[in-house]
């Protein structure tokens, strides 16, 4: 090996490890300090180390009921999400039908709704006055269920859909040769080949229902918190901090856990290997079962949004434009602001906090995709892929209150910065940017960028033309879910939004808090517009035809 | 093929477009604590309200330029103040109660200020303040209203006591704010806990067992639960202030009524925010209008509120259709801040069971 080889390695890297930092200086302050503050206060109540308080908080009798509807809800959700989804993406991904493309960004756009609207669309139809009031769900542990299911199936349709797509046909060909009834098949060959999608999928919903916070702060009345909705309550209104640390320390560790596992079980495709789509195939009669939950699923998604629009047009009785006509004024003076600037507002921050997760996204994902050869750098590498994960498991309601209490002090007193929404929402959106890249990024021949070096290109041609000509369009689509992200959180922003620049979901909860027929119907109108827009960027990433997209 | 294209390139065009003019880099923070003289930030909960000629009429009499931020509910907005203190979010305070006050005050939130106050307001003063942190601007009582109304039409007699409210004549009827969430909530909570000391929470136990509804917010209990706004539930927890906005088209009489039995006496407060940046001067300012005579008569009609200004006329429908408790339970200021936490858990342990 000459010593020109071995600089350069060397200065990769370094180069390497300097890359690396940036994301992770970002992730830690903007991420660690605040949370960390968060638990500071708690777990360090009078200055000194009390952990015996929160030994106390976990002894309550309440705390116990929180944890575990949180489990059993989430675990319920999870299953009939993914009891509706298996059949829907069978149809969606391996049948050819006109319409497929349609019906599939219609059913993409729940995951991205905002979850105070789907809270709000659930609500509106299961109400007393709503279409479902005669089954008496609204205040009931069915309400949240519902919420979550409406909001998690795409992500199972999408991940399973995917795999199932790639999936190699001839075997299931050949045990039907063999005799097979289609069930045998089913059950032998085509379950066992997609339980890596399966389970991957499951416990990405499952995470997602138990950290759920807008869906059960609108269902769940007085009656019912998860973790995420009680942390909330502890912080904001009992400022009950030693046990909100404590409720925040254990759903960390739980979802550490989760990612761990879902890290070992997530169906990685040989990047080498080229995947090969399956022609999809015409539908016949034997598929009749799985078209008919397709159909069912489409309706129960469909259902809760037609009410929501419904729901905005109606008034004393009568259809009505008023409640977007009340969109233009303040609420009576309930804001600083019209409504309508609300969403401008919403937007513009949807834009920052897009092209931070973007960046910073692309960064991680180069950075945990090179190719490591030892084993130390593998492991750091493994490491890092876990840290970005992290902001999926952190309550965003801690994040939030972090920000207000950890961000004060010069150089970053950032409380009073039109920055500092866009870039909590920009770590929210992060991992899932993050997901869309890394497999392809990771996907790409490392011989490809050998070859182009060979060629006489720098490191930097390289770049562009191998890895940008693979990487723009999932850019793209990461571009879409971002800002869908950003357009639609909640949980972090609500804390620290400018009383004189709302965001959209941050106006529609407070407009809920206000009844009165005219508040509750422009908090309606505003969901519709809301969704609206949220659903036209996911259509425009649906036209982008990234495979994977949204899958995990 | 060429459609996909034209779909990229709109698509990336728009993006562009959008990023390039809506990110808000190169804006202007527009700081949130009044760092210049003529600024001043009033922190308060989305309850508040005041007529827009009296907010230009403090900015051309002083010339600060008034900037309000509503942040939350009464409760919400107290525990804000002690999470960011020595750095706050604004100049001065209004809205914090007399079952909040304590803990904020002793928090060390507030700057001294001991403006001269109108006749009547110095029985409000919060007890144990020696510091001078905070000034009394309204008062109001949380009490059970009815729905007259809705008793007489189905021939029930009227609850008059809260001990009636456990009752099974009254089964499924009583609709009443979380104490966890909403101030009247709390308030009402105390109520009880000061009627019945440490019975209190085997009271609690039978108004569950008597099909009490427990929701969020006293909006949610009042406009969505109550008969008198279309829902089921013929007794609320509300203020007595409240039977001066159920009266009928005629204007001759009110259709609900306010149980002057277990009130709790709710008192609001102003106060200076200590910190670096605080335009005090101004914020003292802001302290002295809220006790200005003007503002003080708007109370009623703009917050559903009593002055504490003795010598303030009050509205015709509400010197007509009010009655305000003569005695009202207290429960100690000192003992709520060092009870509450234990308080509030014993009783979302009854009330979600």
């Amino acid at each position: 090996m000459s010593a020109a080889r071995s600089r350069g390695r060397v200065r990769g890297h370094v180069g390497y490890a300097v890359l690396a930092l940036v994301p992770v200086a970002v992730v830690s302050v903007f991420f660690v300090l605040p949370v960390g503050a968060m638990l500071h206060r708690g777990l360090w109540p009078e200055g000194s180390f009390d952990p015996g308080a929160v030994l106390d908080v976990l002894r309550r009798p309440r705390t116990g009921r929180v944890v575990w509807f949180t489990l059993w809800t989430s675990t319920v959700a999870t299953t009939v999400a993914v009891l509706l989804g298996l059949p829907a993406a069978y149809v969606l991904h391996r049948l050819r039908f006109p319409g497929r493309s349609v019906v599939r960004a219609a059913l993409l756009v729940p995951f991205v709704l905002p979850t105070v609207v789907v809270g709000l669309a659930v609500r509106e139809l299961i109400a007393p006055s709503g279409v479902l009031g005669f089954l008496d769900l609204d205040g009931t542990a069915v309400a949240i269920i519902i919420g979550l299911v409406f909001f998690n199936v795409s992500v199972v349709i999408r991940t399973v859909g995917v795999a199932w797509e790639s999936l190699d046909r001839r075997p299931a060909e050949a045990a039907a040769a063999l005799g097979a009834t289609p069930w045998q098949v089913f059950r032998t060959v085509t379950l066992p080949a997609l339980r890596p999608a399966v389970v991957s999928a499951a416990s990405v919903v499952f995470l997602f229902c138990a950290t759920a916070f807008g869906v059960v702060l609108v269902l769940g009345g007085v009656r019912y918190a998860s973790v995420e909705t009680e942390i909330y309550l502890l912080t904001a209104d009992l400022l009950d901090l030693p046990a909100a640390a404590a409720l925040s320390l254990v759903q960390m560790l739980a979802v550490v856990c989760l990612l761990v596992v879902v890290g070992r079980l997530r169906a990685v495709p040989d990047p080498t290997v080229r995947r090969v789509v399956a022609p999809a195939a015409r539908p016949r009669w034997r598929d009749t079962p799985a078209v008919v939950v397709t159909l069912m699923t489409l309706a129960a998604v469909a259902l809760p949004i037609l009410a929501l629009v419904v729901g905005s047009l109606r008034r004393d009785g009568g259809w009505s434009l008023d409640h977007y006509r009340a969109l233009g004024g303040s609420a009576d003076g309930l804001f600083e602001v019209p409504v309508s600037d609300a969403l401008a507002a919403s937007l513009r921050i949807a834009v920052d906090a897009t092209w931070l997760s973007l960046s910073l996204g692309l960064v991680v994902a180069f950075v945990v995709t090179r190719r490591v050869r030892s084993l130390v750098g593998r492991r750091v590498r493994a490491v890092l892929d876990g840290f970005f994960m992290l902001p999926l498991g952190v309550s965003a309601v801690t994040l939030g209150f972090g920000f207000l209490i950890a961000l004060d002090q010069p150089p970053l007193d950032l409380r009073a910065s039109p920055m500092l929404v866009p870039i909590a929402q920009a770590l929210v959106a992060l991992p899932i940017v993050v997901r869309l890249l890394v497999p392809v990024l990771a996907g790409i021949d490392d011989r490809q960028r050998q070859a182009a070096a060979s060629l006489g290109a720098g490191p930097v041609r390289t770049l562009l033309t191998v890895d940008l000509a693979v990487v723009w369009r999932p850019l793209l689509a990461a571009a879409g879910f971002a800002f869908a992200v950003s357009l639609g959180e909640f949980g972090a922003t609500s804390f620290i939004v400018r009383p004189s620049e709302p965001t959209l979901p941050v106006v529609i909860y407070r407009l809920l808090g206000h009844p009165g027929a005219l508040n509750h119907g422009t908090a309606l109108a505003a969901s519709v517009v809301l969704a609206s827009v949220t659903a036209a960027v996911i259509l425009v990433v649906e036209r982008l035809r990234v495979p994977g997209t949204g899958a995990w | 093929m060429r459609v996909r294209m034209l779909t990229t390139i709109t698509g990336l065009t728009a993006a562009t477009l959008l990023a390039g003019g809506c990110s808000l880099l190169g804006q202007e923070g527009d700081g949130g604590s009044g760092v210049e003289d003529d600024k001043v930030t009033l922190v308060t909960h989305e309850s508040f309200a005041l007529p827009e000629e009296l907010v230009e009429q403090f900015e051309d009499e002083t010339g600060y330029q008034l900037t309000i931020s509503k942040l939350t509910d009464a409760g919400a907005l107290t525990n804000q103040l002690v999470l960011t203190k020595d750095n706050p979010v604004g100049d001065v305070v209004f809205g914090i109660d007399n079952t909040f006050a304590t803990r904020a005050v002793e928090e060390g939130v507030f700057d001294a200020y001991a403006p001269e106050l109108p006749a009547g307001a110095e029985q409000h003063e919060l007890p144990g303040d020696d510091g001078d942190a905070l000034t009394p601007v309204d008062t109001g009582a949380v009490c059970v209203n009815v729905d007259r109304a809705w008793f007489r039409k189905n021939g029930v007699a009227e609850p008059r006591t809260l001990d009636d409210l456990a009752k099974p004549a009254y089964e499924d009827l009583f609709v009443v704010p979380a104490a966890s969430t909403s101030s009247p909530g709390l308030a009402f909570l105390l109520a009880t806990i000061a009627r019945y000391g440490d019975d209190w929470t085997g009271y609690w136990q039978d108004l569950v067992a008597n099909g009490a509804k427990v929701v969020k917010g006293w909006t949610e209990a009042y406009y969505e639960d109550f008969t008198f706004s279309g829902g089921d539930r013929p007794i609320v927890v509300s203020y007595d202030s409240s039977p001066a906005f159920t009266v009928d088209e005629a204007g001759q009489r009110t259709s609900t009524r306010a149980l002057l039995d277990g009130c709790f006496r709710q008192v609001e407060y102003a106060g200076v925010l200590k910190g670096e940046d605080t335009n005090t001067e101004a914020a003292r300012a802001v302290v002295d209008w809220l006790l200005s005579p003007e503002v003080q008569a708007a109370l009623p009609t703009s917050m559903y509120v009593f002055p504490v200004a003795e010598d303030v006329d009050l509205p015709a429908d509400w010197a007509r259709f009010t009655r305000q408790p003569e005695s009202a339970e207290q429960v100690d200021p000192a003992e709520v801040a060092a009870q509450r936490q234990a308080w509030l858990e014993a009783w979302t342990e009854i009330v979600s069971r």
